[in-house]
């Protein structure tokens, strides 16, 4: 029966895990999360957790059905989502997260993530700070009209895996190391028949060409555009020529020529890695230390030793034009010395209390740390990010203007224990009230900018209303950060992301 | 999904199937004046029903692999149309609303169909549909007097994924840019070259597509029938194929699940971000449906590899579109040009990229089929065609092609343009 079932899973999520593969779904169907308020956005959001097989949710609820709500309540939220995923476990506390939060903060620490939506902001603020000190990653979300508005609260999150979508390769041909070098000399361009000739990889025929330019440069690679047409010159003239003196058709050839710009990139360590390298956490290494900074220290000894000042070989070589042979060969010097540096890395770990870098290895030039600001920083007036909020605001498109108004009217709630324009009649008289907030809140924080009018109409306009397909697109967006989170996958956003639907544009603040 | 005609709610939401706040969070975009409203919205209940009756047309039947994003579905519809259990879901959950289901394929369905909707919305799985899609709907645009009757106008909103990318775009027909207008915007299909499947294989997926190509036609492991990606036992035959291709080169990485993915052009996907994609498609068909605020103009890309990233621009209509600019489409040969150049440029060119176009002309007074490949016995026949030139083809300067192809409903007209 367990192997039916894990058949019938790899079936079943077949294309989610050609993304994250099978650790990250496992990572997922061990991980618990919470979500308070299903509403709407709860609800998409939990939607797009269960679906994929999160391994258990918690609704916290308080709220009881009303006409507007149909079916978006706890109790039955947790019974219709169950039904999209008999693998997921789904439970529900039917409370008010203040109400917890006064009682039993600790209820909270057992989660993987905590999804808040459509909080007070006096409640963001009392989790936002239990959760912080509990080092439970908090994710705020809030459908308001037609804006959403995503908030990450992590200390430290990190990422060996970020999967960058157009990442350079790894070639070294400015500095191309022992085994690499071996394997260039067994190839004689100039006795090779003309199969063979058509047949090599262009990484070959650009290090040997590179070692003729050394020779007639002073150890020097071609630096500026001018040297690189004369480089990409001088490999078209190795081009074979028939009786006539033709130039023959040689892809690969074609293939170095057009390499030749990202070729001669320099090897270089990152400078997201070397600010790593650099952090206390990397350099002071305990017996709590989490592995993640245990590996990349590893990394960082490293760099100092066996790869003289270089990241470990990533391994991975491009598809290019020639005979099986020679590419596999050619692919195989290249895993070979990745293999090597990966073992290098783990010997280091090994010194450093723990085990397996070899996956750390690979990813090395894309590890990534995402720390967030506390919502106490953001909100604090000692603390508050004054300048992206003035210089967004310079820019009459910028999406910060709904920054604003998202705390313009939290402030009016705080204030009048209802949200704006919730019923047509308090419409035109809230706002010159919501406008009274926005000025407070201007003022408290010395914001020195201007919101137009029009803005504060349509935020009463809104009435607090959370249409569906906005909420919708929340729900897609906050669950796939969620998802981030816990896989330890991909790189989640920092640290506010709005969404206007009105434009169809978004922003991606740090506040 | 569509919308049909069907008369709006007068009253305001008050139908047996409306409860009370059923429609609190809608009203208040459609009863409240705005700033940033369309300059046509007028304040009122009316549209206040939802959309009353929507259309599916869907032409496959549910598979497990869709369970893990296609939520109006669940393991005992496997097997089923999806077009089918998608009404019944919604038919029997959402009260007030009907779905049509329509288990065929679009290309199945004519002018008469698709002209009673006010919106389509897309989510195709390739580019061939949308093209047909987007020919329909221009065909169905009528002009009186060289003027567009904006009464003809459906707009089409189309939104497609891929992993963690996607885009949304919304088309008005005769207005704004058409699929056609990017064609270039969409990155070409990877297809391995034949020499190095056949001899030079390197990748893993050179093996597979060997023993796709080369050893199942070959072979015939299961008799006569053809290659079927969701057919177990067929994959596990490639695989096994491929694995001992892969050993004979020293090539590792080939695993069942990268055959399967080769075999059956697999597109990785999740909920997450086809939910994203589906809402931003949905608030763009409420806007138009309703008025209430200028629709997406016009295309949406979003990424969330990263970080969440969302990049929004106006596609421009080109002013010489095979679809949809009415401008005659130019080819320009010299007459001893062979039909196969022809032929070539129908198929390679970036802003045609038509798939097995058929070309006929009318040469004294008779319609004549020039080369066609989809009927095999008129495949045989108008081949030799190909090799000949224009000229001997009997074709004159100005001569009117007419082209037929999966990409379109309509044929295109060419006209010939003999050159130096």
């Amino acid at each position: 029966i367990m192997a039916a079932t894990k058949a019938s899973k790899e079936q079943r999520y077949d294309r989610q895990l050609r993304l994250w593969g099978d650790h990250g779904q496992e990572e997922l169907e061990n991980a618990h999360i919470c979500v308070i308020n299903a509403t709407a956005t709860g609800t998409e959001i939990l939607k797009n957790l269960v679906l994929p097989g999160i391994g258990a949710f918690t609704i916290v609820d308080g709220h009881t059905v009303t006409g507007e709500d149909v079916g978006n309540k706890a109790q039955a939220a947790t019974e219709l989502l169950q039904e999209l995923n008999s693998d997921v476990s789904g439970n529900f506390v039917e409370e008010s997260p203040d109400k917890l939060l006064d009682n039993d903060p600790e209820f909270f620490h057992r989660f993987s993530v905590v999804i808040g939506v459509q909080l007070p902001e006096s409640t963001c603020l009392r989790l936002g700070s239990v959760l912080w000190s509990a080092s439970v990653p908090f994710l705020v979300c809030k459908t308001y009209g037609l804006i959403g508005y995503m908030r990450l609260v992590v200390q430290e999150h990190t990422v060996i895996e970020s999967h960058p979508d157009n990442a350079l390769e790894d070639l070294r041909l400015d500095q191309p190391f022992a085994e690499f070098q071996n394997h260039v000399k067994s190839y004689d361009l100039d006795s090779m028949d003309k199969k063979d000739h058509s047949h090599t990889p262009w990484i070959i025929i650009i290090a040997k060409y590179l070692e003729k330019w050394f020779s007639e440069h002073n150890c020097q690679l071609p630096k500026n555009y001018k040297e690189k047409e004369a480089f990409r010159q001088f490999i078209r003239e190795g081009i074979l020529k028939n009786e006539n003196g033709v130039p023959e058709d040689e892809e690969n050839f074609e293939e170095a020529i057009k390499n030749v710009n990202t070729a001669l990139n320099l090897t270089k360590i990152p400078g997201a890695v070397e600010d790593l390298f650099n952090s206390e956490q990397c350099n002071n290494i305990t017996s709590q230390t989490p592995s993640f900074w245990v590996m990349l220290r590893a990394v960082k000894e490293f760099v100092h030793n066996e790869g003289n000042g270089s990241l470990p070989v990533r391994g991975n070589v491009p598809d290019m034009i020639a005979d099986s042979q020679k590419f596999i060969n050619l692919q195989n010097v290249y895993r070979e010395k990745a293999l090597q540096d990966a073992a290098a890395v783990s010997k280091h770990v090994e010194c450093l209390l723990q085990s397996v870098g070899k996956v750390c290895s690979k990813n090395a030039s894309f590890l990534r740390v995402v720390r967030c600001r506390s919502l106490a920083e953001e909100y604090s007036v000692d603390s508050v990010n004054k300048d992206e909020i003035t210089s967004c605001m310079d820019n009459p498109d910028s999406e910060m203007v709904f920054y604003l108004m998202l705390r313009a009217v939290d402030r009016f709630y705080q204030q009048h224990s209802r949200y704006p324009g919730v019923y047509n009649y308090q419409v035109e008289e809230d706002i010159s009230k919501l406008k009274l907030s926005v000025n407070s809140l201007l003022q408290e924080y010395s914001l020195n900018v201007n919101i137009k009018d029009d803005y504060i109409h349509e935020f009463c306009r809104y009435g607090a209303a959370e249409p569906h397909t906005v909420s919708a697109f929340l729900g897609g967006s906050a669950a796939q950060e969620a998802i981030k989170i816990i896989s330890h996958q991909f790189v989640p956003f920092n640290n506010t992301f709005i969404y206007n639907a009105m434009s169809q544009t978004s922003a991606t603040l740090q506040l | 999904m569509a919308d049909a005609e069907e008369p709006m709610a007068v009253d305001g939401g008050h139908r047996d199937c409306d409860w009370d706040g059923r429609w609190n969070h809608v009203r208040k975009f459609l009863e409240r004046p705005g700033p940033f409203t369309h300059p046509d919205f007028e304040p009122g209940a009316e549209a206040l029903s939802g959309f009353g009756v929507i259309h599916v047309v869907d032409m496959d039947v549910i598979d497990v692999s869709n369970l893990n994003r296609q939520f109006l579905f669940r393991p005992k519809d496997v097997g089923r149309p999806k077009a089918e259990v998608a009404a019944d879901f919604i038919n029997s959950r959402i009260p007030g609303c009907k779905v049509v289901p329509h288990f065929k394929k679009i290309q199945d369905l004519g002018e008469s169909f698709y002209k009673q909707f006010h919106i389509i919305v897309c989510g195709l799985d390739s580019i061939i549909a949308r093209r047909w899609m987007n020919g329909m709907l221009i065909s169905l645009l009528s002009y009186e007097d060289g003027v567009l009757d904006s009464s003809s106008i459906i707009p089409l909103i189309d939104g497609g994924v891929e992993g963690f990318k996607g885009n949304a775009r919304v088309i008005v027909p005769g207005m704004t840019a058409c699929i056609d207008c990017t064609l270039e915007l969409y990155p070409p299909q990877i297809n391995f070259p034949m020499c190095t499947i056949a001899s030079m294989p390197r990748l893993p997926e050179h093996c597979i597509e060997y023993a796709r190509i080369l050893q199942w036609p070959k072979e015939k492991p299961f008799g006569d029938t053809g290659l079927d990606g969701d057919n177990p036992q067929h994959i596990q035959w490639v695989f096994e194929r491929s694995q001992e291709r892969a050993a004979e080169f020293n090539i590792t990485g080939v695993t069942y699940r990268l055959t399967q993915g080769v075999v059956k052009r697999i597109i990785p996907a999740v909920a997450s971000t086809n939910a994203v994609i589906a809402a931003a498609c949905a608030t763009e068909a409420f806007k138009i449906a309703t008025s209430s605020y200028i629709p997406l103009n016009n295309y949406l890309v979003f990424n969330d590899v990263d970080g969440l990233y969302t990049y929004t621009f106006e596609a421009e209509r080109k002013e010489n579109c095979s679809a949809c600019s009415q401008v005659p489409q130019d080819l320009q040969f010299p007459p001893s040009a062979k039909l196969q150049e022809v032929l070539e440029y129908l198929t390679e060119s970036a802003s045609l990229q038509m798939k097995s176009p058929a070309i006929t002309t009318t040469l004294e007074g008779k319609n004549k089929t020039l080369y066609l490949q989809s009927v095999k016995s008129i495949e045989e026949r108008t081949r030799p065609n190909l090799c000949k030139t224009l000229k001997e083809l009997g074709l004159s300067d100005g001569q009117e092609l007419a082209v037929a192809d999966v990409t379109t409903p309509q044929t295109v007209l060419f006209k010939l343009n003999f050159t130096a």
